[in-house]
């Protein structure tokens, strides 16, 4: 029958892929928990039985407290920067006003760009030299007499941090108001038109039906950025390399794996780091897979 | 579509405003990069440059020349590689569901969220083990992570196109007396080269602004340009206004893809939160 010839193809077309992904994603995931459980330190395999000790010792351990504290306040500010600005722009340019496509284009191009050259770019804008040196953005509030503002941007005591999300909203947020922006052209403009008949004011259109209306796009949007905050790596290694003050775990397993040879330990914050993730996703892919299926 | 109403033109003010804060990287990185070197200061890094010199780019240029190369030819075939393999696992999901199929996809999509350190580990020792005895250690070892971790994002970006056509589609055919493999040739992958526009674009700028795997993957001789731009900045001894030209560079081919096809660009980004 060519009808099983067909789906033994078919099967046979698709198993490589299944396979790579297979090994090379859940393969090496098992394999990323077993060094983790392991004593392994220095260049030589070693897979000697360590229980928990990687996990145990990181807890208890001042720099992934500080890694900790740093995801927590990079994923707030970029998270909720990226969200409130992301919305603003796409309200603003579902206004059809002209030259729309010209803005959205302008508000997205960061995203094309890698954060090694956003990292590059804004080091210099966040250079914290006082007095008359100053430069970047203090050198143009300054001017601006806003002197106020001026601040030591990533060298910043314990809130350094934030200052590398403020360059991770500049490259984010267009993204936020691409996909808000779709959300928005999907409501029906019958549903406002109603609102208004009915003598809602634009603002009360916005809180009571628009916003409501995109909570899925807002939960997308919550998922997709915290995860990625989770993962942040190369913007800090560009705007400030491997500085302690503004360690992440990200960067932390490399140093840790890499330069140190402390495997174990590298290999327990990935998995630390997946298991996060996993949290965040899962249920992700799932809604978004039956949400799919029901249609 | 009565949006369009008087009074509305204020927002172009928060408009143009965000459009400034948007440029003002783009701004310093020009800027900069066209001063000659008797210009730079900190000091003076918001000014026009007193006519146009090239020196920084070339003096970025000659450093970075062989990373913008290996760039190049990293990203051409991962890109190329994946996008094929992506469109061959989207039209089996999509159309040829075997039993299973639909328990495989979620498997394979998560593929595409995992944090890479949770799998760094295994593969370097994989590539030492394998790729590097064989002389395909470097450039050709990054060519297949990208390829391997591009399988998800590229299978979804398919299958949901090719889920989107209608099925008469591929019995018709099959009535003709074509085979798998003959609809996918003669039918779908024609109506596909849009899908293929956005997950090459895709791929492409990824895999050209990859850090990750580059920094553990590749050595010295085979730096990707991310690699080569952060170690230029990193160094004290090359001149910011060069720093700023060398990212330019680095930024150039994939702005260049955004300004040229853009939409396909953005398509690719909303793929890539899962919707199609």
């Amino acid at each position: 029958m060519s009808r099983d010839k067909d789906r033994y193809l078919s099967i046979l077309l698709i198993s490589p892929s299944i396979l790579a992904v297979l090994i090379f994603v859940y393969g090496f995931i098992a394999w990323s928990v077993r060094v983790s459980l392991s004593e392994w330190k220095g260049l030589r395999p070693d897979y000697t039985w360590a229980g928990l000790k990687n996990y145990i010792n990181l807890f208890s351990d001042p720099r992934f407290q500080v890694d900790i504290r740093n995801t927590l306040i990079f994923t707030g500010v970029f998270v909720i920067g990226s969200i409130l600005l992301g919305f603003f722009l796409a309200v603003m340019l579902d206004q059809g006003l002209k030259g729309e496509g010209f803005f959205r284009s302008l508000f997205l191009f960061p995203m094309a760009i890698s954060y090694i050259v956003t990292g590059v770019v804004w080091r210099w804008l966040m250079n914290p030299a006082e007095g008359d040196r100053l430069s970047g953005f203090n050198m143009l509030f300054s001017q601006l007499n806003l002197d106020f503002l001026i601040n030591k941007w990533h060298t910043t005591e314990n809130w350094g941090i934030a200052a590398i999300a403020l360059a991770a909203i500049w490259q984010m947020s267009g993204y936020t108001m691409a996909i808000y922006l779709a959300g928005l052209r999907s409501i029906p403009d019958e549903l406002r038109e109603a609102a208004r008949i009915d003598g809602a004011s634009e603002f009360q259109i916005y809180r009571h039906i628009i916003l409501p209306l995109l909570s899925p796009v807002t939960l997308s949007a919550l998922i997709i950025l915290g995860h990625m905050s989770l993962k942040v790596f190369d913007l800090i290694i560009a705007v400030a390399g491997k500085q302690l003050p503004l360690d992440v775990p990200a960067i932390y397993m490399w140093q840790t794996t890499f330069d140190g040879l402390f495997y174990g330990r590298g290999a327990a914050i990935g998995i630390l780091l997946l298991i996060s993730i996993a949290v965040l996703i899962i249920p992700y892919i799932r809604f978004t897979l039956k949400a799919e299926a029901q249609q | 579509m009565n949006k369009l109403r008087i009074g509305k033109n204020w927002l172009y003010i928060p408009l143009v405003a965000m459009a400034v804060f948007y440029l003002i990287p783009m701004y310093v990185m020009l800027v900069t990069g066209f001063k000659s070197f008797a210009e730079v200061d900190l000091q003076t890094m918001w000014n026009l440059p007193n006519g146009i010199h090239f020196d920084n780019y070339i003096e970025a240029f000659s450093q970075l020349a062989p990373s913008l190369w290996n760039s190049f030819i990293m990203v051409i075939p991962a890109a190329v590689i994946s996008s094929m393999l992506g469109s061959l696992n989207g039209y089996i999901l999509a159309k040829w569901k075997f039993r299973g199929a639909d328990f495989i996809f979620p498997f394979i999509l998560f593929g595409m969220f995992i944090p890479y350190q949770s799998i760094l580990i295994p593969l370097v020792i994989f590539i030492n083990r394998t790729l590097i005895p064989i002389g395909l250690g470097g450039i050709p070892a990054l060519i297949i992570a990208h390829i391997i971790y591009g399988i998800p994002i590229t299978t979804l970006t398919f299958r949901n196109y090719y889920a989107s056509l209608p099925q008469e589609l591929l019995e018709a055919a099959k009535i003709d007396g074509a085979d798998m493999l003959g609809i996918y040739r003669y039918i779908l992958l024609p109506i596909s080269i849009p899908s293929f526009v956005v997950v090459l674009i895709w791929q492409f700028t990824s895999a050209w602004n990859d850090f990750l795997f580059a920094v553990v993957l590749t050595g010295n001789r085979s730096w990707p340009i991310t690699v080569a731009l952060n170690n230029m900045a990193g160094s004290q001894i090359i001149s910011w206004n060069v720093q700023m030209a060398g990212s330019l560079l680095a930024a150039l081919p994939t702005l260049l893809v955004y300004i040229f096809l853009g939409r396909y660009f953005l398509r690719g980004l909303l793929a890539g939160s899962l919707k199609g």
